[in-house]
């Protein structure tokens, strides 16, 4: 029988550092093919422990697979020791990941997300802005702490040229310069800036902090979205990332397996 | 076949099968209990029925056996990572019939619920269940409100009498290891407990989060966690990492018995916690044996064996909590 927590050694590629305390982790990955947008990996490292982090990028020609992963605690501790070349255990992809093709396909696709929400959402993004996937139309909320906070720069930039992106960061600094064309507030007061003209082609994913979350989906709502039509990625603390430890369970659900990415219908009663 | 045998050749059996399996009942450790002067009663090896203590309610119960307090999942080396071997022999276990209920809550977790546990699963291959008759239950059972009094599923049952045994005995690799006289009889099983309760068939997380009963236990539970320890129903575990003071390159990864009581539970980076108020976690388990499991699985966890209420060191009542919890949803409990 097959031993659902044994983790297989990957090696790490690349490490750059994206911000003061994010880091982004490239590691070859033999089962890119089974990954699909906003699915989580077990990093694991041998006599330290194991945390859940978002797949924020993979590729499955070059066989390889991309974490951003901020300094917290344990393992991540760890892993910002590490360097190219040297080993990382990982066991997954887990979760559900987001309904691209059943839900998103063909639609007009708002993605909303604040900080390090990026990441999850990063692969989908990227899948659209190159064409390897089709909506109508896709539009961009994120919003970050501040200027120092932005990660993926350079992809902002190049997303910008194709959709309306808007770029926020909560409160502007005395010196912030940023060349993206930054907007100042949360999320949610820059939805107008968003085309919400044909709702019913409209589907909305919001991944963040869980307050931004919850008033996002408001605002959402406020401005005629249907419950339904709204998607949202939780995290809760893990342990075994397969529905045996019991610490990610909300009510009758696990994240770990029905999540992390839930409707918005179902989403508002994952209450805690 | 049902039979009946005097406790000597039943002893003489017991040897036999000792070759195959590891035996497992409740047992006295005297003057091992929690407060000084008390006896313990949890499950360990024995080889006699002498041994076995079914008048007495066991503190712990057999989940001991299905997952061990903590267990190794891999040994790591510089190079490797090995899974501990398996235990040879097959094990035997002699419980009640609630017990014998909660095994079935295991199985729904750790063998269905999407994945099955490999280290779970290997050991439950091995195990067979002998049911022992229970006529009456003790002050803090409540088995016939959660329909866990009549046995289902055993290899074997018994019933325990003053000289001799009686034997059901379904499972055919059992059959050889025992004679005696053909009897007619029944598995004893509890018809009445003093505590009984009426547990609502559906209860709705929205309709009880905001319910104030929940703050009696802000305080009064002190969040230690030995409701859920003692529990035979609760299956959370916490893997934890280790490597040896004398070797660092070696060490190993384990899982251990986790509390949806006890603070961390919940704790995510960025100090973000879920159910902080101790009330707020005693909803939490509630809901799990009465409510959600019921939800997914179709039946509740809780076996009402009332283990929780015998540990708790507030004396907090779990079928109380129940009780009031039905009237609160306009049921007539209370
Ligand atoms: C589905 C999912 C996806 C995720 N995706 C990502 C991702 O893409 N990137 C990412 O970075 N994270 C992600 N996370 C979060 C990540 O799993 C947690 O941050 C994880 O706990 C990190 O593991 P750790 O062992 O380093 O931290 P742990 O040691 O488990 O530490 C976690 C907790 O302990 C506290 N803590 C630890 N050490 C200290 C200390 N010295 N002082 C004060 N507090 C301390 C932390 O604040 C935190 O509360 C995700 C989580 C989930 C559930
Ligand atoms: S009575 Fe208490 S200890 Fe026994 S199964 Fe129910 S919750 Fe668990
Ligand atoms: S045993 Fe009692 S005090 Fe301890 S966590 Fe359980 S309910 Fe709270
Ligand atoms: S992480 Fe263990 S049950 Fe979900």
């Amino acid at each position: 029988m097959n031993n659902i927590y044994m983790p297989s050694p990957y090696k790490i590629l690349d490490i750059q550092q994206v911000t003061n305390i994010e880091w982004l982790f490239k590691v070859e990955f033999d089962r890119a093919d089974e990954i699909n947008y906003g699915q989580f990996i077990q990093i694991s490292i041998p006599k330290v422990g194991e945390a859940p982090i978002s797949v924020t990028e993979f590729n499955v020609e070059e066989g390889w697979i991309e974490f951003l992963i901020r300094k917290v605690g344990k393992v991540t501790d760890v892993l910002f020791d590490l360097k190219a070349g040297d080993t990382l255990f990982l066991r997954g992809p887990y979760g559900n990941g987001f309904p691209f093709d059943e839900k998103y396909k063909d639609k007009h696709l708002v993605i909303v997300a604040g900080g390090s929400g990026c990441g999850p959402v990063r692969s989908m993004i990227n899948a659209v802005h190159k064409k390897f996937k089709s909506v109508k139309k896709m539009e961009l909320i994120l919003g970050f702490k501040d200027t120092n906070c932005i990660i993926f720069k350079d992809e902002i930039t190049s997303w910008q040229e194709e959709n309306n992106l808007v770029l926020t960061v909560d409160k502007m600094c005395e010196g912030d310069t940023c060349d993206l064309g930054i907007n100042e507030g949360l999320v949610t007061q820059h939805v107008d800036k968003l085309d919400l003209s044909n709702i019913d082609d409209l589907e909305v994913v919001i991944v963040g902090p869980p307050m931004m979350m919850k008033f996002a989906a408001i605002e959402f709502e406020k401005h005629g979205v249907p419950e339904d039509k709204i998607w949202l990625s939780f995290e809760r603390k893990m342990s075994c990332a397969v529905g045996k430890c019991g610490h990610c369970k909300i009510d009758e659900t696990y994240v770990c397996l029905e999540g992390p990415v839930f409707n918005y219908t179902k989403g508002k009663k994952l209450l805690d | 076949m049902k039979i009946s045998m005097n406790k000597i050749n039943f002893n003489e059996s017991l040897k036999k099968l000792e070759k195959k399996y590891k035996i497992y009942a409740p047992k006295l450790f005297p003057f091992a209990g929690r407060c000084s002067d008390t006896d313990l009663v949890r499950y360990a090896e024995v080889s006699t029925i002498e041994e076995m203590v079914f008048d007495k309610k066991s503190n712990f119960s057999p989940k001991e056996i299905l997952l061990p307090q903590t267990e190794t999942m891999f040994y790591f080396t510089e190079k490797e990572y090995k899974e501990p071997d398996v235990e040879e022999k097959g094990t035997l276990v002699f419980l009640k019939s609630c017990d014998l209920h909660s095994v079935k809550r295991f199985d729904e977790i750790y063998l269905k619920n999407k994945f099955s546990d490999i280290y779970y699963s290997q050991r439950r291959d091995k195990i067979k269940f002998v049911v022992v008759g229970c006529k009456t239950g003790f002050d803090s059972c409540f088995c016939v409100s959660m329909g866990t009094n009549i046995p289902e599923d055993y290899h074997m049952g018994i019933n325990i009498r003053e000289d001799e045994v009686e034997l059901e005995i379904l499972d055919e690799g059992l059959k050889a290891n025992f004679q005696g006289q053909d009897k007619e009889f029944e598995i004893d099983k509890v018809v009445i407990n003093k505590i009984e309760l009426k547990v609502p068939d559906e209860i709705n997380l929205e309709d009880v989060i905001n319910l104030d009963l929940w703050r009696e236990y802000d305080k009064r539970c002190v969040a230690c966690g030995k409701c859920n320890f003692v529990c035979p129903t609760c299956t959370c575990t916490t893997t934890q990492d280790i490597f040896y003071s004398e070797n660092e390159n070696t060490g190993e990864r384990r899982r251990v018995w986790a509390s949806c009581h006890v603070d961390g539970f919940t704790d995510m980076a960025g100090g973000h916690e879920f159910r902080k108020k101790h009330g707020d976690r005693m909803r939490f388990k509630t809901m799990h044996k009465i409510g959600d499991f019921k939800k997914r699985f179709g039946y509740h966890m809780c076996t009402g064996c009332g283990r929780c209420d015998d540990a708790c060191p507030e004396y907090i009542s779990f079928s109380n909590c129940i009780k009031k919890l039905t009237a609160a949803l306009g049921g007539e409990d209370e």
